[in-house]
Order: structure tokens, then C-alpha cells, then sequence
């Protein structure tokens, strides 16, 4: 979704839930009573309106973050300079993939941007190649030397 | 770390998200015929060995407003990418930050650092601040605005777990 939501449909407690929620859960029987008694609500309260966040689309994703790298697998960017004429339907073929974790189209020659998330390393090899041999389409790969520390959130 | 099979059916369970009540890990529990206690140890355990990097919320920056977001790249000396690289993490507006090799002759940057505002005048001026830091350093720069989510689904577990 590319259209911001009206200021309106979020009030100060689904924004204090955005920006609290996004730190981390605890791993607990009631992982939400911290944040439900930050906000002065109920953790029944928390849970609906995380849920309503999804449904408007505030939110994208709510569980586990897995680190591949961590599981003996790899992270992978990638890029392809895709016709305009064809983009639609290479989208369809490469987001297709279950090892494809995000796609985004972006404003340039290489205009398709998507990560590979494997289990193995040699698998972003194998998915890559499969990937440049349904579209045609030279696969540009930049696997990641090093990451630095990132501490930032969205305010919401 | 190695997972077994069981921590394998507790990420396949939650890949697409945690059950949304009070009690997820009893829900995640319930489905797979495992004790509460057992979810969150092994979950815990896999957090600590950084499988799990944490189980958070996902904005999406589009509908908070941040409508800008672009891929700045860079073209900075080896000798120093390192040393700068750090330095531009450390700006408290860059959310991700990572050295990448080259793809000459296509591509001559080497470090990524993605950008947000409400505005591209917002993450233009930022980019402007990144310049600034890098200095001479940088010999080159471009910024890739994304114009659509494509998909994002995170990482999925292939196979039977």
C-alpha cells in the first residue's frame, strides 16, 4: 500500500502500540500486559487493535523476525532490469519463489529490488540461477560484507 | 545453532505471523500439541542464539506517512568503507546499513544506506548529511526511491517441518 493512512485512523494509543511493539515481545504467558499497562488498557484491547493495525494495513508483519544467517543460511540482495513492458509478469515469476522475502520496485535502470532468504548458503545460488533462467533476465547479486548497528524505528 | 524438528514447527507455525489473543505462545502451543512452557523456551533459546532476531511488529512506512524512502549508494574507497560505513549506521535516520560488493561495470557502489521522510525533500536533505560525512570519500552517490511493495512476507522455512 503506497497511500498513507488519514492521521485520523490512529489514535495516540495505536501509535504508542506501534512504536512499543515494534522493540520486541516478551516471551511470556502475556506478552502484551507490559504494553496494555503502559497504555491503560486491557491486553484483550492490545490484541484488537493489533489486529484492526493489520487489517487497515498500519502494519505489515507481527511474530517472529528470523535471522538466516543464524540458521546456517544467507540473506541475498538482488536486482534485475526489468522491461516496463514485462514487469508485471516478471513480478509474478520471481515473487513466486518462496525464498523471495521482500520485493520492491524502485526508481531506477535496476528497477526490481528483492532479498533471497535461504536455509543454506548454496541455495541463493540455486534460486538465483532458476530465477534468471525463467525470466531471461540478468540477476545482479550483492550479498552483504557487513551490516552496522541499526537502532532505528518509525515513530508512528 | 542447529534446530530440531520441533523448533522447525514452531517457526513454520508463526511464519506468517503469531496468533493475535492474549496468549499467543498457548495458541502456537495448542496447534502443535506442545506445552506453553516448551513454545517459549525453545523460543527463547532461539532468540538468545539470534535465530530469532526478536518477535516484534512491522510498520509499514507507507501508511504512517513515510511515503519517501529511498536506497542511498555509495562509491567509497575499500581503504575507508569500513571505518565510514559505521559512521553512516550510526546517523539515528538510516534504518539499515551494509557494506555490498561492487557488480562492475553495472553497479560502482558499495555501501547501501536506506533513507525515510515523509517527503523526498526530507530524505534528500538527509542524503545531503550523508554526503556531508563522507566527504570526498564518497566518489559517487545515487538514491533509489521505491515506488511499490512488491511483496513482503519474510523468510519462510521451506519443507516439511
Amino acid at each position: 500500500m503506497r497511500i498513507a493512512l488519514p492521521q485520523e485512523a490512529l489514535d495516540a494509543t495505536d501509535r504508542l502500540l506501534i512504536n512499543r511493539l515494534q522493540d520486541g515481545l516478551p516471551l511470556t504467558h502475556a506478552p502484551f500486559a507490559p504494553v496494555a499497562s503502559e497504555a491503560g488498557i486491557s491486553e484483550a484491547e492490545v490484541v484488537d487493535r493489533i489486529t484492526r493495525l493489520r487489517e487497515i494495513g498500519a502494519i505489515t508483519r507481527f511474530g517472529p523476525f528470523l535471522d538466516a544467517e543464524a540458521m546456517g543460511g544467507a540473506f541475498c540482495l538482488c536486482a534485475m532490469a526489468v522491461p516496463r513492458d514485462r514487469f508485471d509478469e516478471v513480478m509474478t515469476l520471481v515473487n513466486a519463489h518462496p525464498e523471495v522475502a521482500h520485493n520492491y520496485e524502485r526508481q531506477h535502470k535496476l528497477n526490481m529490488w528483492f532479498v533471497l532468504a535461504c536455509e543454506r548458503p548454496e541455495q541463493i545460488t540455486d534460486a538465483a540461477k532458476q530465477i534468471e533462467r525463467e525470466t531471461g533476465l540478468k540477476l545482479l547479486l550483492f550479498p552483504k560484507l557487513k551490516e552496522f548497528f541499526i537502532g532505528f524505528r518509525v515513530e508512528a | 545453532m542447529t534446530l530440531d524438528a520441533t523448533d522447525r514447527r514452531i517457526l513454520k507455525a508463526t511464519a506468517s505471523g503469531l496468533p493475535l489473543t492474549p496468549h499467543p505462545f498457548e495458541e502456537v502451543g495448542r496447534w502443535l500439541v506442545l506445552p506453553e512452557n516448551e513454545v517459549i523456551a525453545r523460543m527463547a533459546t532461539m532468540q538468545e542464539d539470534g535465530v530469532i532476531r526478536r518477535v516484534a511488529l512491522a510498520p509499514n512506512h507507507y501508511a504512517l506517512g513515510l511515503a519517501a524512502n529511498g536506497m542511498s549508494v555509495w562509491d567509497l574507497d575499500d581503504t575507508v568503507a569500513e571505518t565510514l560505513g559505521a559512521e553512516v549506521g550510526a546517523l539515528p535516520f538510516v534504518s539499515h546499513c551494509y557494506l555490498r560488493p561492487r557488480a562492475l561495470p553495472d553497479w560502482p557502489y558499495n555501501l547501501f544506506a536506506m533513507l525515510h521522510g515523509h517527503t523526498r525533500d526530507e530524505v534528500e536533505a538527509k542524503r545531503a548529511e550523508v554526503a556531508a560525512l563522507l566527504g570526498p570519500a564518497a566518489r559517487g552517490h545515487d538514491i533509489l526511491y521505491s515506488t511499490r511493495i512488491l511483496k513482503k512476507s519474510g523468510m519462510r522455512l521451506a519443507g516439511e517441518g
